[in-house]
């Protein structure tokens, strides 16, 4: 692969397009969208965990003036079919509105559709809706249980997916071991929460028929999702990829929002636009993040070379099951770590419980897996009474063992671990470090040091759909491109998907500029609607620096071909004797430019080479490098192409009195392989890790006892603020990967896969010299606390 | 009830119910749809305005409160089509966003604090945004971005106080 000097535009200090709309107010959100005649919807949400639905009397919504109709579960699930299960599971059926009855606090009962949001919410108010309570589950261990209450009692029970998987020699492993250890981990319910809601505006045309729809998306197959519940074709639903998404982070899927306005703007012959408020958005969004206990038991050698893993995740995925399980699959691609673990035992548990749906989070349940990894490390290290880092580098695989199969079934594809960790550690001076703990130590403070070696598996496939479903036997991902050089000689490049941030604009313009060797700022990017779009997946699983990046890429190695071809025919000499250069073409001294090459091509049949179509355009679409086969009966499969790697060293303080930690040091080293634009890398890692901040010190959706949401708005559920997020020094190492067009690797889940084990780690070795250990994320400044004043309550009752 | 609206120089008059947020009547009623909403009850600073020179949170006011008052929204920053003031091309240039949502807020919440204090410290920065919740970024290019405007600032000919009102 191509070194990073080698390139024109790639890996160089150029702007973000995007950032010129943004800056001045101008970005085009959902909420900016306003249609002629357009209504309004409020929702009707239950309060109870689990509840029948006994009647919904909505006669004096309907008699307020502005009110156009009031909807139930009962009417929408008769005209469309229930939304799609990940798993095979066709009794956990899932409708927009709760049918008969309700399965956690928040579900949409009915919906309201006035003439403004505000009319709409007045008149939610006033439906009545008469309720049975019911029995209840909210502990994922319980509802494990085969005597808790099923969530769905069509379903039998509350287990989604229980399989466990067997790679290699573990029960040899373990015998042959000279040491073992177990300790459970538990990452609390969080989510991304983007400052931008979800919000769809739906618009049926009668004589068309067709149904448009714009909305805050970020989801693969959505057109699809659509056209399937409502019974449309799939040409019926014209999905407009032109809108802004505030922000994602993989939970913007409001399909359940989609289907109902889509119903409603049908039923009604006006648009219909529903925008979550953020209570909405919390409790009823159906987007909060993986929650879920780790036991591990792990098996190795005094001198802290780890042989073995057998690790069960439990997850409660909430009350329906959606793509939620499927979070389990992801991290299978990358159990081991980047360590050389010879066998896993992997046992992936998916339960409901009358708690909100969870929705894909950044990296599919990759942090939390880490996370555990990680913590197992760090126990590994303290067992043998060895340096944690040193315990890293005797695990770590090496440079020269890549592409390294993992028992799994995954390659990964290149990596240098042990110098990205070196480079790290020399910029962050180690022994200073240590010693600057040791000071804050004794002058009383709680000082600790975490540290995360972590990899971002980027490039998504769905490899995990077939593993996890066997009806599904998707091996096909692919994202698209299409070129076109205009009359006049302009670039044009369509992409076929929204972004929520990721700077896909200036991606692929970069990516066209460089294989064409043009300025990537004179390339104009447009995003059809998916009526008039190519196959694509959506950024999901930090692939679209690879695929779309690829895609591009390779359209314009294509669209190059031709413009060598017909400037060939001008110079007379065959096409493998031209040269194409910054646009032109050259055959010895004799040149065709880029002016002319249009011409030809748009002017001058005449011209062109036989066979040859007039215009200049192409399209390419690309598969993911890998992934390309069904899983094997041992489950095994080849999941994401790219690995990334990771790794984090924090130092936090605490002060023993107040609890609250500050992390004064925070150094990443990160090999995304070819960086295509620094400034994106740069604030993908730091926005993850300030996420991963969050998921560590602040963020969780907590229920109490009677199924009850606590954290409904922005006092209860914390995001880190300037103050919380300290600056973060990042330390660059490139691997370039063999499997991408530049030797790009993922890098949109950078800092987040990593940070909640470096913290969490930091905060441990802190307390560690209490004899208190964290074992729960988060680790709110309460908890802390109240343990750090027990644990000195008690020194103090055992002195003499 | 008829409520005056001052906003970017340019006085309006709105038909608002009592309870129509300041937010609301600037996204509805006059489509500055710069302005975002993001939680409602002020935590997030996504509506943030400038309300005689100072940020303020546009959902936690009522458009009648407003009467009478200078409003700066995001779209009265620019200086002409096409332009950008000091800050939002030093937003640029660090790349202070990913998605853009917060944005408007925060490049509002830069230009006030730049008017009163022309150079300030990373941690006078830190504090000022800390009202402003970004989700995408972790707030590094953000701090980069306003200490580059302060930079070009102290460097501009321009007066300060009429380059970042």
């Amino acid at each position: 692969m191509n070194a990073p000097s080698k390139f024109r535009y790639i890996s160089t200090d150029r702007r973000v397009r995007e950032d010129r709309r943004f800056v001045v107010g101008k970005g085009r959100y959902i909420a900016d969208l306003a249609a002629e005649g357009m209504l309004h919807v409020a929702l009707v949400a239950s309060q109870h965990a689990a509840a029948n639905i006994k009647s919904i009397d909505a006669s004096k919504a309907l008699a307020m003036p502005g009110v156009h109709a009031v909807i139930d579960g009962a009417e929408l699930a008769a005209a469309s079919e229930p939304l799609m299960n990940g798993l095979d599971t066709p009794n956990v059926r899932r409708h927009p509105l709760a049918v008969g009855a309700t399965r956690y606090m928040g579900e949409w009962v009915a919906a309201v559709v006035a003439d403004t949001r505000a009319l709409a919410e007045d008149a939610a108010e006033l439906v009545e809706v008469e309720y049975e309570a019911l029995p209840f589950v909210i502990d994922a261990e319980e509802a494990y249980t085969p005597a808790s209450t099923p969530v769905h009692p069509a379903h039998g029970s509350n287990v989604l997916l229980d399989r466990v998987f067997n790679w290699g020699d573990i029960d040899e492993h373990f015998a042959a071991s000279e040491r073992q250890l177990s300790l459970r981990v538990t990452w609390g319910r969080n989510s991304t929460v983007p400052i931008e809601t979800f919000g769809v505006l739906a618009q049926w045309d009668p004589w068309g028929q067709v149904l448009d729809v714009r909305a805050s998306i970020q989801m693969p197959k959505y057109a699809d999702q659509i056209a399937r519940a409502l019974r449309l074709p799939m040409n019926g639903v014209r999905v407009h990829y032109d809108v802004d998404v505030g922000g994602s982070y993989g939970v913007k899927r409001g399909i359940k929002h989609s289907v109902l306005v889509g119903y409603l703007a049908r039923k009604l012959g006006r648009p219909v636009r529903l925008i979550e408020d953020r209570l909405e958005n919390m409790r009823s969004g159906d987007a909060h993040g993986p929650e879920r206990i780790f036991d591990i038991d792990v098996a190795f050698n005094s001198d802290g070379v780890i042989n073995s893993m057998k690790m069960r995740a439990l997850d409660n995925a909430g009350a329906y099951a959606g793509r939620a399980p499927f979070q389990l699959g992801k991290p299978i691609g990358a159990i081991v770590g980047p360590y050389r673990i010879k066998s896993v035992r992997y046992h992936a548990v998916s339960v409901t419980t009358n708690k909100a749906v969870e929705e894909a989070v950044r990296g599919f349940g990759q942090s939390p897996t880490n996370y555990a990894i990680e913590t197992m490390v760090d126990r590994v290290a303290e067992a043998v009474g060895l340096d944690k880092v040193e315990v890293r580098r005797r695990n770590l695989i090496r440079k020269e063992e890549f592409p390294y199969l993992i028992p799994s079934g995954t390659r990964y594809d290149s990596g240098d671990y042990h110098a990205v960790i070196d480079k790290t550690l020399a910029h962050v001076g180690w022994r200073e470090l240590v010693a600057e703990r040791d000071a804050l130590r004794a002058r009383g403070l709680l000082a600790g040091i975490g540290i995360a070696a972590c990899l971002e598996p980027s490039g998504g496939n769905s490899s995990f759909e077939p593993l996890l479903n066997p009806k599904n036997t998707t091996t096909t991902w692919m994202e698209s491109c299409r070129l076109n050089v205009d009359a006049l000689g302009t670039v044009n490049v369509a992409i076929h998907t929204t972004s929520s941030g990721q700077g896909h604009e200036t991606l692929v313009a970069t990516a066209v500029g460089e294989a064409l060797e043009i300025d990537p700022d004179k390339i104009r990017v447009t995003r059809p609607d998916s009526l008039s779009s190519l196959p694509g997946n959506s950024p999901v699983g930090s692939r679209m620096a690879i695929m779309l990046g690829g895609a591009a890429f390779h359209a314009a190695q294509k669209l190059k071909a031709k413009i060598v071809a017909i400037a060939a025919r001008r110079l007379g000499c065959a096409p493998e004797a031209a040269v194409y250069r910054e646009g032109a073409v050259f055959h010895g001294d004799r040149e065709v430019s880029w002016d002319d090459i249009v011409t030809i091509a748009h002017r001058h049949f005449h011209e062109l080479p036989e066979g040859a179509e007039p215009g200049l355009e192409s399209t390419y679409i690309m598969q993911t490098p890998t992934g390309l086969e069904l899983p094997t009966a041992d489950g095994r499969v080849q999941m994401y192409p790219c690995h990334s790697f990771e790794f984090h060293v924090v130092l936090v303080v605490i002060d023993p009195d107040l609890g609250k930690p500050e992390l004064r040091r925070y150094v990443i080293g990160h090999d995304c392989g070819t960086v295509i634009n620094p400034h994106i890398v740069k604030g993908m890692t730091l926005g993850g890790i300030a996420h991963g901040i969050g998921a560590t010190l602040l963020e969780e959706f907590v229920y109490d006892a009677e199924g009850q949401m606590m954290s409904q708005s922005f006092m209860d559920y914390l995001m880190p603020s300037a103050h919380e997020v300290p600056r973060v020094e990042i330390v660059h190492h490139c691997t370039p990967s063999p499997l991408t067009v530049f030797g790009q690797k993922g890098s949109g889940e950078s800092g987040y896969l990593g940070a909640p084990a470096a913290v969490s780690g930091a905060i441990n070795d802190a307390t560690r010299p209490l004899g208190v250990r964290f074992n729960k994320l988060p680790i709110r400044v309460g908890a802390l606390a109240d343990a750090v004043a027990d644990a000195r309550e008690q020194r103090k009752d055992s002195a003499p | 009830m008829k409520v005056s609206l001052t906003v970017n120089g340019e006085t309006r008059e709105i038909d608002a119910e009592p309870r129509l947020t300041l937010l609301d009547a600037l996204r509805d009623h006059l489509r500055l749809t710069g302005c975002h909403t993001g939680c409602e009850h002020g935590v997030c600073g996504a509506c943030t305005v400038l309300i005689d020179g100072a940020p303020a949170r546009a959902c936690l006011l009522f458009a009648v409160q407003a009467d009478g008052l200078e409003i700066t929204t995001i779209e009265g920053l620019a200086p002409a089509p096409g332009e950008l003031s000091l800050v939002q091309d030093a937003f640029c240039e660090t790349h202070a966003m990913q998605c853009g949502y917060c944005t408007p807020g925060m490049v509002l919440t830069a230009h006030a604090l730049l008017r009163d204090n022309p150079a300030p410290t990373r941690d006078a920065i830190v504090d000022a945004i800390s009202g402003n919740i970004c989700r995408c970024t972790g707030y590094g290019q953000i701090v980069e971005a306003i200490e580059l405007a302060a930079r070009r600032l102290a460097g501009s000919n321009a007066p300060a106080k009429g380059d970042a009102a």
